[in-house]
């Protein structure tokens, strides 16, 4: 409503538009169809024009406050309010509010003879009582080249559609006209030659077995549109038109980190874990662990309140609850709390942009913050690998654009360069883990290492973790010979390193003790050669003690032999140095 | 509005107080049985004056005196227009006998609309 109160505006760029309330429509053509003016819409068979027409009606009906008119060529009124009854429209309670008029008009050729000249007035009539009856704003004529079928004069038919069309105009209601295609025209009888305001062309292709509806603005007169073609869907709330107008790089960065929940992966992503609004690929080899990790991460993002939605492409809602339950992972509280929730399909049953738009709606619907689809490499495998890169190049940004964390899983065959195999999707996502089989020493075992992670300091390391009772473990790096260790390796490594450090405690023990001893034992040699010493040291102390005496006696016995002979007295000072040299001399 | 009625009118009295004799040229329908013919159109436009113009001439000349024709004018009463699946003005509805046959134009081509009415076995290639 707050569009259509802007298109009121007389400074509005000329052209008023008539929002149809279709999912998407409305933003490639900036606003709606023109108003009052006929808009064509045309394609093959089956592509959706009676149900796009049809709904704009009816959200015209139901949310902007315009009558309709339908007029159908082609089906009866019953059979249109059954057709669309699947998509929760009530044609006749909007029949019985006034809110809707619907004439079948049948032209059989063979119950006609035509003779001479006409016109088709009474068409004109029947839709002039139609809008007048119910103020009709809004008018589909549903495949009007079944008159060409119903009638021979083509000249006189040309003339008059050409007549409708501006009737139409000068009745001021917008228009909705849809033809069948023809082989490389619009439509099979160039009524796009009246009708030249706005055409648009639906499309239903099917590659590789995949069909695909496509929708493209070809002409957009007084107006700037979209000239792609974007994808549609059709399910039970109607038609979904892809606005890939988001493919952008105006994203805001966030600053804010959030856990990856293996506090040790964290620790590997800077500390902190992922950006908020990042992009995280995940790849690996079957069976290494991409969807475990990716069960932490739903589970932290749920445990801090945050919604998540969570794409499984292989495996069944239940299925993942159980197997992430036998690792500790018990995601059935967050799912009970609708704090998570789980879209399921094969990614074979449709086409990509199929797969595109769903997750665009369902996006849109339940709003999380993180969104995690496992695995995205069984969506590329669905289209070519061009056109997969254009649609995950548009996920990407448009998951970014919400503010969204995306963790996605791609699987890598054994065969292929674990690089290589995701080469064009790598420069779209922000961290790259890689998660790897070892095999070595008749094992395998899981290893993981942050390939690449923009804006953080990331750690290099190869690290081994294991699936256990508590969810993914990181284990501690051991290097070998042959680079990092793991499984039994490691553990050996492990046992060896512990019994490594006893021994060497032990011998630290033993020498200890040694010393001790040793010590000991030179304490009792110093006291033995004290003893020694002593020992000597007396004996050395009896002989001085001897040898004085013996001098004494000497001196004594000279003395005495002196008096004796009456010599000179021997002069007390001098002698002791004669002698002290002489002595040892004399002894000898 | 009011020519148009009246004139449907006075098709009818015209129909009914007619009394001769049949013209040889129905060969398949009862002598006995009376026409049912509705002539739809939108307003006193020169094709719905020439239309009525050309349908009475035949009736006449056909199925005089068995034979009734209703106009309808679509101007007036626009909302019997799709129970009759009127789409092309003038149209001619053959209501009975039947089936129902359905003639479109101003039935200026007096073969075709033989043709088309059943009052002569259709023949295509010559037509």
């Amino acid at each position: 409503m707050s569009k259509d109160a802007d298109q009121q505006t007389p400074a509005n760029r000329g052209l008023a538009k008539v929002p149809t309330g279709i999912q998407g429509l409305d933003e490639i053509t900036g606003g709606g169809l023109p108003c009052g003016r006929p808009t064509l819409v045309c394609g093959s068979a089956g592509c959706g024009k009676t149900l796009l027409a049809m709904e704009f009606l009816v959200r015209g009906a139901t949310q902007f406050g315009e009558p309709g008119v339908f007029m159908s060529f082609e089906e009866t009124t019953q059979e249109l309010t059954q057709n669309v009854r699947s998509l929760g429209f009530d044609l006749d309670d909007l029949v019985e509010q006034k809110k809707l008029a619907m004439d079948f008009v049948r032209v059989e050729r063979n119950e006609i003879e035509e003779t001479g000249e006409y016109d088709l007035e009474g068409l004109f009539v029947r839709l002039n009582f139609a809008i007048d009856s119910i103020g009709a704003k809004r008018v589909v004529l549903d495949t009007i080249e079944a008159l060409f079928g119903g009638l021979s004069n083509v000249s006189i038919l040309r003339g008059e559609l050409r007549r409708l069309f501006r009737w139409l105009k000068d009745k001021g209601v917008t228009a909705v006209i849809t033809c069948e295609s023809g082989a490389g025209t619009l439509t099979k009888h160039s009524l796009e030659e009246y009708v030249s305001d706005c055409v648009i062309v639906l499309d239903h292709r099917v590659t590789d077995q995949m069909s695909t509806r496509r929708l493209r603005i070809v002409k957009y007169r007084g107006t700037s549109h979209e000239t792609n073609e974007y994808p549609f869907l059709i399910d039970e709330d109607g038609i979904s038109v892809l606005p890939i107008t988001s493919l952008g790089l105006q994203h805001t960065a966030s600053t804010e980190r959030i856990s990856s929940g293996i506090p040790r992966l964290d620790a590997m992503l800077g500390g902190e874990g992922y950006y908020r609004s990042s992009t995280v690929l995940m790849s690996g080899t079957a069976g290494s662990g991409k969807s475990s990790i990716a069960a932490h991460f739903a589970a932290a993002a749920c445990a801090r309140g945050e919604r998540c939605l969570y794409f499984a492409f292989e495996e069944s809602p239940g299925q993942i609850l159980r197997n992430m339950r036998s690792i500790g992972i018990d995601l059935e509280p967050w799912v009970k709390q609708g704090l998570l929730h789980f879209h399921a399909s094969r990614a074979a049953i449709h086409g990509l942009e199929m797969h595109l738009a769903t997750i665009h709606k369902l996006v849109r619907e339940f709003k999380p913050r993180v969104v995690v689809m496992d695995p995205v490499g069984s969506l590329t495998s669905v289209g070519t690998r061009q056109d997969s890169n254009v649609m995950l190049t548009r996920l990407i940004d448009f998951l970014k654009m919400q503010g969204i964390t995306a963790l996605l899983t791609s699987l890598t065959s054994g065969d292929e360069a674990l690089e290589g195999a995701n080469m064009d999707v790598s420069t779209l996502v922000d961290t790259w883990l890689l998660l790897r089989d070892l095999e070595l020493d008749g094992e395998r075992n899981r290893v993981m290492y942050v390939l690449k992670s923009r804006g953080m300091a990331h750690s290099n390391q190869l690290r081994e973790f294991l699936l256990t009772n508590q969810g993914v473990e990181l284990q501690n790096v051991y290097l070998g010979a042959e680079g990092v260790l793991t499984g039994s390796a490691r553990q050996t490594r492990e046992a060896a390193e512990k019994a490594g450090s006893l021994l060497r405690h032990q011998e630290a023990e033993a020498k200890q003790r040694e010393r001790v001893l040793k010590r000991e034992a030179q304490e009792a040699r110093i006291v033995v050669l004290q003893k020694e010493f002593e020992a000597e040291e007396e004996v050395a102390k009896r002989d001085i003690e001897q040898e004085r005496s013996r001098e004494e006696t000497h001196r004594q016995d000279r003395d005495r032999m002196g008096i004796s002979r009456k010599g000179d007295k021997v002069s007390k000072d001098a002698e002791p140095l004669a002698r002290s040299h002489e002595t040892p001399r004399g002894r000898k | 509005m009011n020519t148009s009625t009246k004139t449907a009118a006075a098709i009818t009295v015209v129909a009914d107080a007619a009394s001769v004799g049949s013209d040889a040229g129905s060969i398949r329908h009862e002598e006995t049985q009376t026409w049912e013919l509705r002539l739809y159109i939108a307003g006193q436009t020169p094709k719905s004056v020439t239309a009525f113009a050309n349908l009475k001439r035949l009736c006449e000349e056909h199925l005089a005196g068995r034979y009734t024709i209703e106009v309808i004018d679509l101007m007036q009463q626009p909302q019997l227009a799709a129970g009759d699946q009127i789409v092309a003005i003038p149209t001619l509805i053959r209501r009975l006998p039947e089936p129902l046959r359905r003639i479109v134009g101003d039935l200026s081509n007096t073969e075709r609309t033989l043709v088309g009415l059943q009052l002569r076995p259709a023949n295509r290639s010559q037509s």
